[in-house]
């Protein structure tokens, strides 16, 4: 049962994390202050494909919050990072992002702690 | 003097690290202290909100979101999701020291290459698809 919300967290976190980071791309640098975060807020109201991300991340914090409750926070956690090869590898091919040889060693990194934190 | 992208860029990141890690926290001490096993029922879920320390952490995992967002208009998500991997290093400290949940010596290792893939990725270039908006740019260049 663990792995199986474990599945949909991931499939919703990756869902969320490629639909906003190809929408804010679009709308520019933001700033993290209170009125930074009003027009955050708008721009969410205001584009389609950003809202459905931010409805993506509800259902994967809901499966978090199922998760947290039966399981350590020192596995839930690190667990949720198991959407972290498969939006890396989607970025470089969906957004188009640079992805060099640093980038990689970095991210195969994770994967391993992941597993190892995981396991 | 507005601070540099890059300045900014990692400004953003270690809020959100904070934001985060308060959140989760919270979160999970208090759905420790709700006695109902988690379903598809929604009233269930509105019932653990009513504990402060699960309102508390969803205020601050919702800032944090949108923080988030703010960091993926600075910068590639391939960029930014290796350097929030620092986030669950912090929450394995936090589920140890904190809330005193057991941290097997393989979690350890796996925490330290989360954080070593982390450093590695944040040492490149932050935004490899999008130059900065028009707007942004001309004001850049007056200042």
């Amino acid at each position: 049962m663990k792995w199986l919300l474990v599945a949909l967290m991931v499939s919703a976190t990756v869902m969320a994390d490629l639909l906003q980071s190809h929408e804010m791309k679009q709308t520019g640098e933001q700033s993290v202050s209170p009125g930074g975060f009003a027009r955050l807020l708008q721009t969410i109201a205001r584009r389609r494909m950003l809202f459905l991300g931010v409805m993506c991340n509800a259902v994967s914090f809901f499966t978090f919050m199922a998760l947290v409750q039966k399981e350590p926070l020192s596995f839930a956690v690190p667990a949720s990072a198991a959407s972290f090869v498969l939006e890396t590898v989607l970025a470089k091919l969906v957004l188009h992002e640079h992805i060099g040889v640093r980038r990689t060693a970095g991210a195969l990194a994770v994967l391993a702690g992941v597993v190892l934190v995981g396991g | 003097m507005k601070p540099s992208g890059a300045l900014k860029t990692w400004a953003v990141l270690l809020f959100f690290l904070a934001l985060k890690a308060a959140g989760n926290s919270w979160m999970a001490w208090g759905m420790k202290q709700v006695p109902e096993r988690m379903s598809l029922d929604p009233s269930l879920y509105l019932h653990a909100m009513a504990n402060p320390f699960v309102a508390l952490g969803i205020i601050a995992l919702i800032l944090s979101l949108l923080t988030r967002m703010a960091l993926l208009s600075l910068a590639d998500l391939s960029f930014v999701l290796p350097v929030t991997a620092i986030g669950y290093v912090v929450a394995v400290f936090i589920g140890r020291v904190w809330l005193h949940e057991a941290v097997s010596s393989q979690r350890w290792l796996g925490a330290l290459l989360i954080f070593g893939g982390a450093l590695l990725v944040g040492s490149t270039a932050r935004n490899t698809t999008n130059p900065p908006a028009p707007e942004k740019a001309s004001k850049a260049a007056a200042e």
